[in-house]
């Protein structure tokens, strides 16, 4: 399984990512911001941090990048992709997966481990968890606050395309609970909370994020 | 028109303001001695603020002597570069080196809260980064006025903003620190920010070098108003008529975080590819400093066009540019071979990179702006040879009446008190949670942090392979200090150390942030003198050196001077992190808590004397070394053999507050029975104790060993995962609910 991971300027947690895919057995291939080429990966993440310092609107800039060009061309064929945190952000504004990402409502930068029920365990970066599992990664943003218009929310709700909801008191405001969501066809995934960050109990809260990386192992393997 | 070297051999008499850049007369009289002819306004303004108290050290570099005077060759064994340098640096093993430092960005902090932080924690990155190395965490020592003060309530959620602002953009991990409420820190807080960073041992070469020819080569964000703070009495001294409608940005720095994480992975890999042969990072004095201490490290001369600079302002002097700390730079010296390749990967990071000029024969610092020369100078007489003051020394009149004021008659609770003082302890802003603070941070980023906040010490994996990593505690009691300041800046040590060891980690070295009021005030200087003294002898007693630091004055408001502040920073090694002992109780089925360490009646400075009776005075703590460091040593052979399962150590709130933290980290009661006066044992703030639970079946074991090792030790409680309660026997138990609710609701109270 080879994962491409994209680095832009101002990507943070792709060291992280490149991590998770190692920890489940796969190859992380390092993707640059300006390539127009995403090096015959079967999958890509698009990974968290300030893609050119997201002065101007989280990952306004970044989906015009080069890279994300071929993302989208993939992932509408059908190429699972995942976006944490910024790359979230990125993928929606890429109009990969619909709504956009706020200010938190309190205003402030929120680090803290968040449990999270796992709604769908369809998509291509779910099927290792059960249905309703609750697992606890950490959240750590500062414009995490999920928004979307009320046909677009019951589109998500009605199709079971809300992949991760926010377990207890809601974080960030976003509405209806949604920490992630999918596409219609499931290969693309984004949420604010960093699955990659909890592979190893050593280092983050425990290993329930690896189970992403894992299914889409699954997912590439029987493709 | 721009005052040239040869303009001022024509006009020796023209007045310049000197004084207004803070020189003294014989400072000014000094400089026109060194160059036999009157400064330009470029040379002015690089040796007033190389030579202001901040960048040269002049009242404290008498007394820093020490450090090296008491610090052995057997100390010395690990350090790979010392005092001097940007940072310490450190062998840890494995063929890694550590580097790390404190730095101070009080007072642009005071006034603007926010971008004084931020800029205080990318300064200190810049300064680590320079060491070669890649910078791995921050941490960051607060200290604020009352926490119900009206102004607290600006600078503190500006403060915090600021460093997360910036650290959590940058992408490192704020892995501890702290936050202490004090009302002398009300018109100064105190704003530390501590980076720590590593890389191979063999990479370290990069803070030297020179050779004829070599390119100066800056690189990172264009040079502007912001920062200039002094030297713009010269602009508008230039700029007579449009002084008023131009620049005044304000002096106060503004940090872009993003500029620096690129610069950073720029410059790794700009180190990694062999094309950088000194560097040097851009912080205070900019240009003026970066250049003065390249070309003094080297053997040679440098020439440097100032109007090669790039500049995000128009019309900026000779002495603007100069004195610019616009973020977010650094300064190379290169191979003339290696310059293509050097300018071809700050172009993958768009990074922008100018040659500004070239090493030289000679010894002069020669600075041109359009081919006229505006500084000629011997550079280490910018760098280096400043101004050195004796400055008088006072130990205040009032200092035997300070400690006669003991906190001996002031009233104690009764027993069926006890209980309600826990919970008020737990609540009081000093020892309540400090999550609200923290949450802002980002502690996960590049998934090498192992313990962060609320643990004792901060804790970051180095070597994936071996699972080798460092850890790091900052610690300061002002209060003690100010009972005592030699005795104080030991137990600062002493409990920085102690934290270090708690998490299972070997002490290897220090590093400090030494914060205090005026140089000019003789008692202040006495405190300082004290700190410096006590600090230096404790390392020498511990066995590890001192191998940075920073020094702060002139922090106070109006006459009155802050709690003498040294900060110290306590640098520890584990071979392998899966080993570390966590904070919280509860990990392992069936625990015993032992206190290890003897409880005295100790309340001078203490906690409780100052949240319940707003009293301070008496003597703080007694500190023995050799018993911390015996401590020490029992803790790492706990970690090693898997004896112990968890670990708190005891400092301000005593015995109670620890038990209340490691209950409420670990979510698990406990029962215990305190012996002897039941308020001492739970209060009082005796040095060289710490909590520890150990499994049942290791409990014969590891008590055999403190006694073996003549380390006092008493079982004092059990863990009780069923209980969800604190139990003290005798007097009742507190739910930890309840407790939990009193802990963590005191800054959200008073910040949201």
């Amino acid at each position: 399984m080879r994962v491409g991971v994209i680095t832009f300027p101002g990507s943070l947690d792709d060291v992280d990512a490149q991590r998770a895919v190692r920890y489940a057995d796969g190859e992380a291939v390092p993707l640059w911001h300006g390539d127009h080429d995403l090096k015959g990966v079967d999958a890509v993440v698009v990974p968290g941090g300030f893609s050119y310092g997201d002065y101007l609107r989280c990952g306004a800039i970044a989906r015009f990048a080069p890279v994300m060009q071929e993302v989208i061309e993939a992932a509408n064929k059908g190429m699972p992709v995942l976006g944490i945190c910024n790359g979230f952000q990125i993928l929606a504004e890429a109009h990969l997966l619909p709504g956009a990402l706020t200010r938190n409502h309190k205003l402030h930068f929120v680090c803290r481990d968040q449990w999270l029920a796992v709604e769908n365990n369809t998509t291509a970066w779910t099927t290792r968890y059960d249905r309703n599992a609750e697992i606890l990664v950490p959240l750590k943003s500062g414009e995490g606050g999920y928004q979307a218009d009320e046909d677009t929310l019951k589109e998500l709700e009605d199709n079971g395309r809300v992949v991760f909801r926010y377990v207890g008191d809601n974080p960030n405001g976003s509405r209806n609970n949604i920490a992630g969501i999918t596409n219609a066809r499931g290969n693309v995934v984004g949420l604010m909370p960093h699955p990659e960050h909890a592979i190893d109990a050593l280092t983050g809260p425990t290993d329930d994020g690896l189970g992403m990386f894992l299914s889409l192992l699954d997912t590439v393997v029987k493709a | 028109m721009i005052d040239t070297v040869k303009n001022a051999e024509a006009t020796p008499d023209q007045e310049q303001p000197y004084k207004e850049l803070g020189l003294k007369d014989d400072e000014y009289a000094r400089i026109k001695e060194i160059l036999k002819r009157r400064p330009t306004d470029a040379e002015l303004a690089m040796y007033s603020v190389m030579w202001s108290e901040h960048c040269s050290y002049k009242s404290s570099k008498v007394h820093l002597k020490y450090f090296g005077d008491t610090t052995t060759d057997e100390m010395r064994g690990k350090m790979l570069a010392g005092i001097g340098e940007n940072a310490g640096v450190v062998d840890v093993g494995d063929g890694w080196a550590v580097t790390f430092k404190v730095e101070s960005h009080n007072h642009p902090s005071y006034v603007e809260p926010y971008q004084g932080a931020a800029t205080g924690v990318g300064g200190i990155v810049r300064d680590i980064l320079a060491m070669g190395a890649r910078p791995l965490a921050v941490m960051d020592p607060l200290r604020f006025g009352r926490p119900d003060a009206e102004d607290t309530k600006r600078v503190l959620p500006g403060i915090v903003a600021g460093v997360g602002g910036y650290g959590n953009c940058l992408g490192l991990p704020n892995i501890g620190g702290e936050v202490v409420f004090d009302e002398s820190y009300q018109g100064n807080p105190l704003v530390n920010a501590l980076c720590v960073g590593a890389m191979r041992v063999e990479d370290l070469h990069l803070a030297h070098a020179s050779g004829t020819g070599n390119k100066v080569i800056l690189y990172g964000a264009r040079t502007g108003l912001d920062g200039i703070g002094g030297v713009s009495v010269l602009a508008s001294e230039t700029f007579d008529d449009t002084a008023g409608k131009r620049k005044k940005l304000p002096s106060v720095q503004v940090g872009d975080p993003f500029t620096e994480k690129v610069l950073i992975e720029c410059s790794l890999e700009l180190f990694e590819k062999g094309l950088v042969a000194g560097i040097q990072d851009l912080g205070g004095a900019g240009l003026s400093c970066a250049t003065s201490e390249l070309a003094s490290a080297g053997d040679s001369g440098m020439h440097v066009r100032l109007d090669r600079v790039p500049l995000r302002a128009t019309g900026m002097t000779p002495a603007e540019i100069l004195s610019s700390e616009s973020q977010e730079r650094m300064c190379a010296v290169v191979e003339p071979a290696n310059v293509e390749a050097f300018m071809e990967v700050c172009a993958k990071w768009d990074v922008i990179a100018t040659e500004i000029g070239e090493v030289t024969e000679g010894d002069r610092l020669v600075i041109t702006y359009h081919d006229e020369v505006v500084v000629d100078v011997p550079p280490r007489t910018v760098a280096h040879e400043g101004p050195v003051y004796h400055r008088p020394i006072q130990r205040p009149a009032d200092q035997d009446e300070l400690q006669a004021n003991t906190p001996d008659s002031l009233p104690r609770p009764g027993r069926d008190e006890l209980l309600a003082l826990v919970k008020t302890m737990a609540a009081s802003p000093n020892l309540a949670s400090k999550k609200w603070v923290t949450q802002q941070y980002d502690r996960y980023v590049r998934g090498g942090t192992v313990l962060a906040q609320p643990s004792d010490s901060g804790m970051i994996r180095i070597d994936e392979e071996t699972g080798r990593g460092v850890a790091l505690s900052t610690d300061c009691n002002g209060r003690y200090t100010l009972l005592d300041p030699y005795e104080g800046a030991k137990l600062a040590l002493a409990e920085a150390y102690r934290n270090v060891a708690a998490t299972g980690a070997t002490p290897v070295a220090v590093t400090n942030c030494l914060n205090f009021g005026s140089p000019e005030d003789p008692a202040v200087m006495w405190q300082f003198e004290q700190a410096v003294k006590g600090l230096a002898d404790g390392c020498a007693e511990l066995g590890i050196p001192v191998t940075g630091g920073n020094v702060s004055f002139y922090n106070q408001t109006g006459s009155t001077a802050i709690l003498p502040t040294p900060v110290v920073g306590v640098l520890g090694v584990i071979d392998d992190v899966r080993r570390r002992i966590p904070t919280g109780i509860g990990a392992e089925a069936g625990e015993t808590l032992l206190l290890l360490g003897e409880t005295h009646d100790e309340f001078g400075g203490s906690e409780w004397a100052h949240h319940v009776h707003g009293h301070l005075g008496g003597r703080p703590p007694k500190v023995d070394l050799a018993r911390e460091k015996l401590l020490g040593e029992i803790l790492v052979a706990g970690s090693r053999d898997g004896m112990v399962s968890a670990a708190h150590d005891l400092s301000e709130g005593g015995l109670a507050q620890a038990l209340v933290e490691t209950c409420l980290i670990g979510e698990v009661g406990a029962r215990v029975f305190p012996e002897g006066d039941l308020f001492t044992s739970l209060f009082s703030e005796s040095a060289g104790r710490v909590l520890v639970a150990v499994p049942r079946t290791e409990e014969q074991r590891f008590t055999d060993m403190c006694t073996a090792r003549r380390l006092p030790w008493r079982k004092i409680g059990v863990v009780d995962p069923e209980s969800n309660a604190l139990e003290v026997q005798g007097l009742g138990e507190l739910p930890l609910d309840e407790l939990r609710e009193a802990w963590e609701g005191t800054l959200p109270a008073l910040f949201d």
